[in-house]
């Protein structure tokens, strides 16, 4: 406990990530309204949603209405997914200061998902980043499937460590560390970021944990005691998991900023507001928060 | 997550995923005889209330191979003890029938737990949920190697048990005065005079007594609550006889850095081998918590399959860890539990049928539904 981070910052996924693997459709008002709503909650990175063909994702197929639609706060950025070039360069038409990209730890995950090897997604990558790079925008990375794989099963840190140290060493100023289908437990969470710190330094790294299994705070709180300091959720825990029907997905904001706050951990984020913009968005979705401390109505 | 998943109906099911990759799934325990665990579970549970046991527990120790977990410092054992059937139901809106309860304990047995907290010998004009205490505690079958506590607030509740065929009762304090004199209408000291009239029957029958310490990070009347307090109390039972002491985040409100304050200053009082966490999941936090107590040295963990048992202080929130979830973790961490995972999974999903309602456990979600 001595060792943890004193602020940490929080990258609020559930505009994309938590919308995208829903299964209700939300109109581009409640979008844009949702994340208005967590601009104002203190949050200050919100990706807001997904450069890629309504043809894959309808969610997601507002993307330049929403982009162009929200309030831009000083201070807080608005990431988009950009898949590929044409993604990228309708981003940054819609008005993108900041584009994520999404690598995998497993080759299998990379086939199905993307339909090419980890070695040729690296050349899509690069494309990005090199456009990127000249239009002065800022290049997340994300990396699938770090504590197991729903294909491949077990996955080796190294290979994490392989795939995070390429992203990073190609321009992206941080790289997500996902537990995809959140079968990781606190040890073998210790075991990769050990292997991905070694050639990746700590700052540059996040972690992005899902809570199918329910492991996903305490996974967080280990990769805060390794030295992590910026950690992925989602408001009221959206997005369920796409491999298992009825299994829960994203870690929930709420929860996450609880712990936190109850760490002594700087935020920034206003815990009140946040329940808001959860219970505005379930109601939109006619969905029940997956936030335990939004369920909770005990004042204390 | 990145594109759409159109693939998704060909990856592993999660059953598989459980079942096949050992990372995730099955207890190390599973290659040790089930007779071997279960008296060193004995043995490293009585080892303060019985004395001139501890060379036999070292020799048997010495010839029992462990796994080593992956993270330096954690205990190589967990003790997991089971309260759905009492802390669990009594919290849950249906009254269970009796013979539900009576098949649900007998599945538990065959589960690998060694300690199931079976029912309360409390008053049915408090807890209707109990009051069919004596048929459960006569109708279950008592495995061998298994421990079945049962609570016993006062003397009367005390006999009662003992007439029932208990051999193990538990008595419940708080780190709160309010919330002591709301729940049990009397003080701590008042209390702590009841229960010791209670553990000094118990003792003189050989009956071991567990002590619970409940608003142990926090209270729904007072707030915050000193780790000073909790010791104080705490200190109270384990010098009155109880062999191990359960420290209980009543709400849920505790995270991390409030359950390593508390367990620093109890432990400076209390042996590490005598006590227990009962961390309640009201806010997500349970397992954050769990984890913090294990890294401290804790071993012995309560907790309720399906999460049974919603909160009584805050409407629609959730209770208690699931069971199911804290294996998963202890699994994965590759400490030995003694537990077979799949077969809670099935008492979960059984239970959760005969109450009507969908389990809080997420494991269970996401490998029932796949």
């Amino acid at each position: 406990m001595d060792t943890l981070p004193k602020q940490v910052k929080i990258v609020e996924v559930g505009p994309r990530d938590g919308l995208q693997n829903e299964k209700n459709i939300v109109s581009t008002p409640v979008k844009i309204k949702l994340i208005d709503m967590l601009s104002e909650a203190g949050l200050s990175v919100i990706e807001a949603t997904s450069f890629v063909s309504p043809k894959w994702v309808p969610q997601m197929a507002d993307h330049a209405e929403v982009l162009k639609g929200i309030q831009k706060f000083p201070g807080i950025t608005y990431p988009v997914l950009t898949p590929n070039l044409k993604g990228f360069e309708a981003a940054v038409a819609a008005g993108a200061k900041e584009v994520s990209i999404f690598g995998a730890a497993s080759e299998l995950f990379t086939k199905k998902n993307i339909n090419c090897s980890i070695e040729e997604s690296f050349q899509r990558f690069d494309a990005i980043l090199k456009a990127a790079q000249s239009a002065n925008i800022s290049v997340r990375g994300y990396v699938s499937c770090v504590l197991g794989c729903p294909y491949e099963g077990k996955i080796s840190p190294a290979k994490v460590a392989e795939v995070t140290k390429k992203l990073y060493s190609m321009g992206c100023y941080e790289i997500s560390l996902g537990d995809t289908i959140g079968v990781g437990t606190p040890g073998i969470m210790k075991d990769m970021l050990s292997a991905v710190m070694q050639e990746v330094p700590p700052a540059a790294l996040a972690v992005h944990c899902h809570d199918t299994y329910g492991q996903a705070l305490a996974n967080t709180l280990m990769a805060l005691q390794m030295g992590v300091s910026v950690v992925d959720s989602s408001v009221a825990g959206l997005g369920g998991c796409p491999y298992a029907q009825g299994a829960s997905g994203n870690l929930a904001t709420e929860d996450l900023v609880y712990m936190l706050e109850g760490l002594g951990i700087h935020t920034g984020v206003n815990l009140q507001k946040l329940l808001e913009a959860g219970n505005f968005i379930c109601q939109a979705l006619n969905r029940k928060t997956s936030s335990k401390v939004a369920q909770a109505t005990c004042k204390l | 997550m990145g594109n759409v998943p159109s693939a998704v109906k060909h990856c592993l099911s999660y059953q598989q995923l459980l079942r096949e990759h050992l990372w995730i799934g099955d207890s190390v325990a599973g290659a040790l005889d089930p007779a071997q665990i279960s008296v060193l579970i004995n043995l490293h549970c009585f080892q303060p209330y019985v004395s001139g046991f501890s060379v036999s527990l070292a020799g048997s120790v010495a010839c029992i191979h462990w796994e080593t977990s992956q993270l330096s410092g954690l205990p190589e054992f967990v003790k997991i003890v089971e309260v759905g059937p009492r802390d669990g139901l009594q919290n849950e809106k249906v009254i269970v029938p009796t013979d539900i309860k009576i098949e649900f304990i007998n599945q538990l047995s065959q589960t690998g737990l060694s300690v199931i907290e079976v029912t309360s010998f409390v008053s049915s004009r408090w807890v209707p949920q109990m009051a069919d205490h004596t048929e459960v505690m006569k109708g279950i079958h008592q495995y061998p190697g298994v421990r079945y506590p049962v609570l016993t607030p006062n003397l009367q509740g005390f006999h009662r048990a003992v007439a029932a065929g208990a051999t193990e009762i538990s008595v419940f304090g708080a780190a709160s005065e309010s919330f002591s004199k709301k729940n049990i209408n009397c003080s701590i000291e008042e209390s702590m005079g009841k229960f010791e009239e209670v553990v000094k029957s118990a003792r003189h029958m050989n009956i071991p007594a567990r002590g619970y310490v409940s608003c142990a990070l926090g209270c729904p009347y007072e707030g915050i609550i000193t780790p000073q307090k909790v010791t104080e109390v705490s200190k109270r039972l384990y010098s009155m006889g109880c062999y191990e002491i359960s420290l209980g985040d009543t709400i849920g409100v505790g995270t991390p850095g409030s359950m390593k304050r508390m367990l620093e200053s109890v432990m400076k009082e209390i042996p590490l081998g005598a006590l227990a966490v009962h961390c309640h999941d009201t806010y997500g936090q349970a397992l954050a918590n769990i984890l913090t107590a294990l890294q401290m040295g804790i071993n012995v963990v309560d907790s309720a399959v399906s999460g049974l048992g919603g909160c009584p202080y805050a409407k629609g929130a959730s209770g208690n860890v699931a069971t199911e979830d804290l294996i998963y973790m202890l699994n994965g961490l590759g400490l030995n539990t003694g537990v077979n995972l799949y077969k809670v999974m099935e008492a979960g999903d059984f239970i959760c049928k005969a109450v009507n309602k969908t389990t809080n456990s997420k494991v269970a979600q996401a490998s029932f539904n796949a």
